[in-house]
């Protein structure tokens, strides 16, 4: 899978359990939000198949896509709220759109779903007057508000502080467990992987490799292991050359 | 969906001013008018048009009552040209048509003068006294013809 | 030698712009004619494209008459003509600078908004959640927005056009003692509706046709960055404007307007 002249995925090939929390892992344009974004087909790949519950997308057309996508439901990182209406036409939007349920069936589901997500008060608000991680809880309200079968996450906890980080952790695994949906998470926060995943993909060097979070963490390659192990080893040294900039673990000395 | 009733409003006002403005323009400045049916139909042959065009305007003592239709060739090689008059007038059918010009340069119009006939023109008759259209050139090479005449029989009256 | 390199470049770029544009205009059509159909947002667009340009229109109108009514006369007073300002200032309107001028207005004002609009929400994931929620974003946005500029188009243009002559009267009679009835006559007697106003209606629709398709085109289209964004809605304000003018060029020729 390639974008223009880069080539973020070559030879890639995975698969995700179903019911499963599976966490999708890498650093920065590893490729993660691709995989994510090529099983909701809003990217074909150059070769290959896409299987989504069975059924290959990767030669389907968009408004054929529309029918598959019934069954999923996407958390952008941004949240990808309509920034013209307010958190409650947000998420009564697809309501509206794809079932004939009454006004009123729809306000109470949209209030079930803010409750879920522990949002109180802001069916009125528009989505820039929320704080971040509100925005992410009302984003993760509407994916799966339409009951999908399969969700996907798009690194949920960037740019959060550890206390919205864990409320979020905690939120996706009881969405997992009460309601039994496939999730896959691209991330690259480790301890939330280690600590949610059933299982887990590592992207590095543009390959794959797959397995439980303890099956990784003791992996032969010590790149690999190497990347969860990085908790407890904190020599960490990023040389620029230029400007001798040198970043050790927490401090950053400019020589 | 947050239904705004202000803003249906200001909507429909501003689409409404719009539709006037254009009607304004359609009708009252450019003389677009609805009454399409109804109307008198008749035709008059001439030799010369003089620059006549379709939807000109066909008057009555300097009073619009209709417009040019249509022109065509007739099979005498004479104008044939269709007027659609108010369906109102009475006509008598020694009425005449002539083309006139406005003003010293302006635009060619068709001028009905009413005869004194008893009887009345229908819808499809023939206009059958016309006056041709009056072109300037011709006026001018009549004027020099007739000079070079006198210069030829009478040299006296030249000097 | 890399000046022809740059021109073949050039080319070969506004043929597939030109190509792709077509495809989006035929996607706009299907989703016209495909059911629910979108009031709400439609209504939405009249409100942002139309009734928010009307100040910027009408004082222009009004100016750009006025000042046609200045030169009109200063001119026509040298042939002894100045019963024929009515003429002058309708003609000039009617044909040319009501259609165009509200174009380029519009250019500026509703569609660089509009491409500055959807290239935000393309910035901010808003069209693929629409898409991942199976919903079309070009049947909910896109198609609302361009429908809009084009029932706008002919409107603005008139009310141009109208506050135009007001400024040419005010200009002519208030100002400069021509009389209000000659002012008014020779404009009616100038002024044909097949020859002039119906071009003019047809120009400014055209005209609307073409900054909806490609205001929001570029919108669509744009990179998802915020240099992405303001480089369309440039774009749009450059392209449309031209474009316009291009096609005014041959509309003109063509209707003999």
């Amino acid at each position: 899978m390639s974008f223009e002249d880069r080539a973020v995925l070559r030879s890639f090939s995975c698969g995700f359990p179903r019911g499963k929390i599976s966490v999708i892992l890498g650093g920065s344009g590893s490729g993660k939000t691709t995989i994510l974004r090529l099983i909701g087909g809003l990217v074909h790949p150059q070769r290959g198949r896409i299987l989504v519950a069975g059924e290959d997308i990767s030669t389907l057309t968009e408004t054929q896509m529309y029918g598959v996508r019934h069954k999923l439901g996407m958390m952008f990182q941004g949240g990808a709220l309509l920034d013209s209406l307010t958190i409650f036409d947000n998420l009564a939007f697809p309501l509206r759109e794809h079932t004939t349920l009454s006004e009123a069936d729809i306000a109470a589901e949209v209030h079930r779903q803010l409750d879920a997500v522990g949002l109180e008060d802001v069916d009125d608000l528009l989505p820039g007057q929320l704080s971040g991680g509100m925005v992410k809880r009302a984003a993760l309200a509407r994916a799966i508000i339409r009951q999908p079968e399969i969700l996907l996450v798009d690194e949920p906890f960037s740019g959060l502080d550890p206390i919205s980080v864990k409320r979020i952790e905690a939120l996706l695994d009881s969405i997992n467990q009460q309601l039994h949906i496939t999730m896959l998470v691209s991330s690259h926060h480790i301890p939330s992987t280690l600590r949610m995943a059933d299982h887990v993909v590592l992207l590095f060097d543009a390959q794959a490799f797959a397995g439980t979070p303890a099956e990784l963490q003791h992996h032969l390659d010590p790149h690999v292991a190497g990347f969860f192990n990085e908790e407890k080893d904190t020599t960490f040294t990023f040389e620029s050359p230029k400007s001798g900039i040198r970043v050790a673990s927490q401090a950053v000395t400019v020589e | 969906m947050s239904r705004s009733p202000a803003r249906d409003l200001v909507v429909g006002l501003f689409v409404l001013v719009g539709l006037l403005a254009i009607t304004y323009l359609s009708m009252t400045v450019g003389g677009l008018s609805l009454r399409r049916s109804g109307g008198l139909a008749l035709f008059a042959n001439f030799d010369e048009l003089g620059g006549l065009k379709p939807r000109a305007e066909v008057v009555i003592s300097g009073v619009k009552v209709g417009q040019v239709e249509s022109i065509v060739l007739d099979k005498d090689y004479r104008a044939r040209v269709n007027l659609n008059v108010d369906g109102t007038l009475e006509l008598p059918i020694d009425t005449s048509a002539s083309i006139v010009t406005a003003g010293l340069l302006g635009d060619r119009y068709v001028s009905l003068q009413l005869g004194g006939d008893d009887k009345l023109l229908k819808s499809g008759d023939q206009i059958s006294i016309t006056e041709s259209a009056v072109v300037l050139e011709r006026l001018i090479g009549k004027l020099i013809h007739s000079t070079d005449v006198n210069d030829d029989g009478d040299k006296t009256k030249a000097e | 030698m890399t000046f022809i390199r740059e021109l073949g470049w050039a080319a070969q770029n506004f043929v597939f712009h030109l190509g792709r544009i077509t495809v989006f205009g035929a996607q706009i059509l299907r989703a016209v004619v495909t059911p629910p159909p979108r009031i709400r947002p439609f209504i939405n667009e009249m409100f942002n494209l139309g009734v928010l340009s009307l100040v910027i229109i009408c004082v222009s109108g009004l100016a750009v008459g006025m000042v046609l009514g200045l030169q009109g006369h200063n001119t026509l007073v040298r042939f002894g003509a100045e019963r024929s300002l009515g003429a002058v200032v309708g003609l000039s309107l009617i044909r040319e600078l009501g259609p165009v001028l509200t174009a380029l207005l519009a250019t500026g004002r509703a569609g660089s908004a509009t491409t500055a609009e959807i290239g935000t929400m393309v910035a901010t994931e808003q069209l693929d959640g629409l898409r991942m929620m199976s919903i079309n974003p070009i049947h909910l946005v896109v198609t609302p927005k361009t429908l809009a500029m084009i029932a706008v188009m002919p409107l603005l243009s008139a009310l141009f056009i109208v506050c135009g002559l007001a400024g040419g009267y005010f200009v002519g009679v208030v100002l400069m003692g021509l009389d209000g009835g000659v002012y008014v006559s020779s404009l009616e007697n100038a002024v044909d509706y097949y020859d002039d106003v119906f071009g003019s209606l047809l120009k400014a629709v055209v005209f609307g046709v073409l900054i909806g398709l490609i205001s929001t085109y570029r919108g669509y289209t744009c990179k998802p960055t915020s240099a992405g964004v303001s480089a369309a809605t440039t774009s749009t304000v450059v392209v449309g404007s031209v474009t316009v003018l291009i096609f005014d060029y041959f509309i003109t020729a063509l209707w003999g307007v």
